[in-house]
């Protein structure tokens, strides 16, 4: 005698919706369990530096120097366009040295480590996902491991040091190259004096700005290294999953580095 | 020696190996038979840690391997060279630095004087010459590949060593030169040897005992002889297809 088969389409509605809940909910719990992890084999790998340090400066090289054009090219005309925003909004309306204020600061604060921040998650984030996708999907990690070695201190940690040192590096440079550009284009435009222009910005200055931008620039650096390191380390099923594992890691981390924003602009400011 | 001892391993619901018990004596060369995703991979990389059982042991040495410590996997690994099937070599390194790598005592891995000498050595084991060092692996011929990742996995002179179809892929003249490389490593090493394939003639050559993997299980176990005069029907099926088409004026 046949048992009767129930299909998952003749499940009461309810058991169905909660199946579509959990599926994700579980999948996402799943992948914060294995970063987790992976982040532990980074911190356990910190004892073996003949291995990642020479790694790690080579890495440095890649997203510091090889970076420093787009993001520098990026600040400038971030800056510049801040400037003429500011001034289109606000010329008349408030004393004209403010303007100096405004375009320094949205950029030390905001637009300097955010544009700096999503750039290298396109730039780099999706190289290490590529990299790392692909040496998985062809057997080179697993090559890796079986000649004894670490792949957490060959592969993962030179990655995500380099951004831990270069991000915050550039975003540095990209603050100074923005307000260089908004003081540039706000003398042409809006006629501000240099005078005002300084004075506006020392005025609204304090130093904790510029230790805010920094700490904003280390966390999006471990952001978009650590994230693309993972995804790409998870990748599966040949070039397409690839494809997918460097989609997934910039999309991932580029909202991640948006829900850091906010939530740093809520804790420190 | 390496033992297995009903290993049991699944992909979601597909059944790889379904209580596997195979054991390999050291000094041996045992050649793994099986049709292509039957799990003979899945089963060499259950032997060096690179998997874990869903039940069973996998012992090397008397030591467990999926109970083995983070440090412990690592030290026993590098008592192994392992051959991928297509090489696995790392791209963004030259053959040089590829081999250079498989070495894995770190103070000789430091001693860039005797890198260059057993990375030249370990070339011309495997026939290639030492200016091969200088080329990145994109600019090597599929063959070249496989004895560049041979040569890698020698460099640190293993008592074990494993590899995952080295004939796969290569024409009839290739995969002899291929095989005859492996005896002779075996030969001049000593090691103890598991070589997966599904080359029966290329595999009689070189192995002093043959299994047969079959839906999930090692169905035969034998000489070159005792497999040949097996009366397993499976056994006899996986044969004669091999030699129907090996044979003079086979089809």
């Amino acid at each position: 005698m046949e048992t009767p088969v129930t299909t998952t389409a003749e499940l009461p509605i309810a058991v169905n919706a909660a199946r579509l809940v959990a599926r994700p909910v579980l999948a996402g719990l799943g992948h914060v369990g294995r970063l987790g992890m992976m982040t532990l084999e980074l911190f356990r790998a910190l004892p073996e530096w003949r291995a990642w340090l020479p790694r790690t400066l080579e890495q440095c090289q890649n997203v510091g120097y090889g970076s420093l054009f787009i993001v520098v090219l990026t600040a400038a005309f971030s800056g510049a366009v801040a400037s003429l925003q500011a001034g289109y909004q606000f010329t008349g309306s408030i004393p004209v040295y403010l303007l100096g204020a405004v375009i320094s600061e949205s950029i030390i604060l905001e637009l300097g480590p955010v544009m700096t921040g999503l750039l290298l998650a396109g730039r780099i984030g999706a190289r290490y996902a590529a990299e790392l996708g692909t040496m998985r999907v062809t057997e080179q990690v697993d090559a890796l491991e079986s000649l004894g070695r670490n792949p957490a201190s060959h592969l993962l940690l030179p990655r995500v040091l380099a951004g831990m040192v270069m991000v915050p590096a550039l975003v540095v440079a990209a603050d100074a190259t923005g307000i260089f550009a908004g003081w540039l284009v706000a003398r042409s435009s809006i006629h501000i004096t240099n005078a005002d222009f300084v004075y506006g910005t020392q005025r609204f200055f304090r130093s904790f700005d510029l230790w805010y931008s920094v700490i904003k620039a280390e966390a999006f650096g471990i952001v978009v290294t650590l994230i693309p390191c993972y995804v790409g380390f998870e990748a599966k099923e040949g070039a397409e999953g690839v494809g997918r594992a460097t989609t997934a890691a910039v999309v991932s981390s580029c909202v991640l580095l948006l829900l850091l924003d906010m939530l740093l602009a809520k804790l420190l400011l | 020696m390496i033992e297995l001892r009903n290993v049991h391993k699944k992909f979601g619901p597909h059944v790889v190996l379904d209580g596997v018990n195979f054991s390999v004596a050291a000094g041996e060369t045992v050649a793994l038979l099986g049709p292509s995703g039957s799990g003979k991979s899945v089963l060499l990389k259950h032997i060096i840690g690179l998997m874990r059982p869903d039940s069973g042991d996998v012992l090397v040495e008397g030591a467990s391997v999926p109970g083995l410590q983070r440090k412990e996997l690592a030290a026993l690994r590098t008592k192994f060279g392992y051959a991928f099937q297509t090489g696995a070599l790392f791209d963004s390194m030259t053959v040089f630095e590829n081999i250079r790598l498989g070495i894995s005592d770190d103070h000789c891995y430091r001693d860039l004087g005797y890198c260059r000498s057993r990375v030249a050595e370990c070339l011309q084991l495997v026939n290639l010459s030492e200016d091969v060092g200088r080329l990145m692996p994109a600019e090597l011929s599929g063959g070249m590949r496989k004895r560049v990742g041979i040569a890698r996995a020698i460099a640190g002179s293993p008592k074990y060593l494993l590899y995952d179809e080295p004939t796969s892929g290569l024409d009839p003249v290739n995969a002899d030169a291929m095989d005859a490389l492996i005896e002779g490593l075996q030969k001049r090493l000593h090691a103890t040897s598991i070589v997966v394939s599904h080359d029966v003639r290329g595999s009689f050559k070189i192995a002093d005992r043959i299994a047969l993997l079959h839906n999930g299980r090692i169905r035969a176990v034998g000489t070159a002889e005792e497999f040949m005069a097996a009366k397993d029907s499976v056994v006899r099926e996986f044969l004669e297809r091999d030699f129907e088409f090996s044979a003079p004026g086979g089809r």
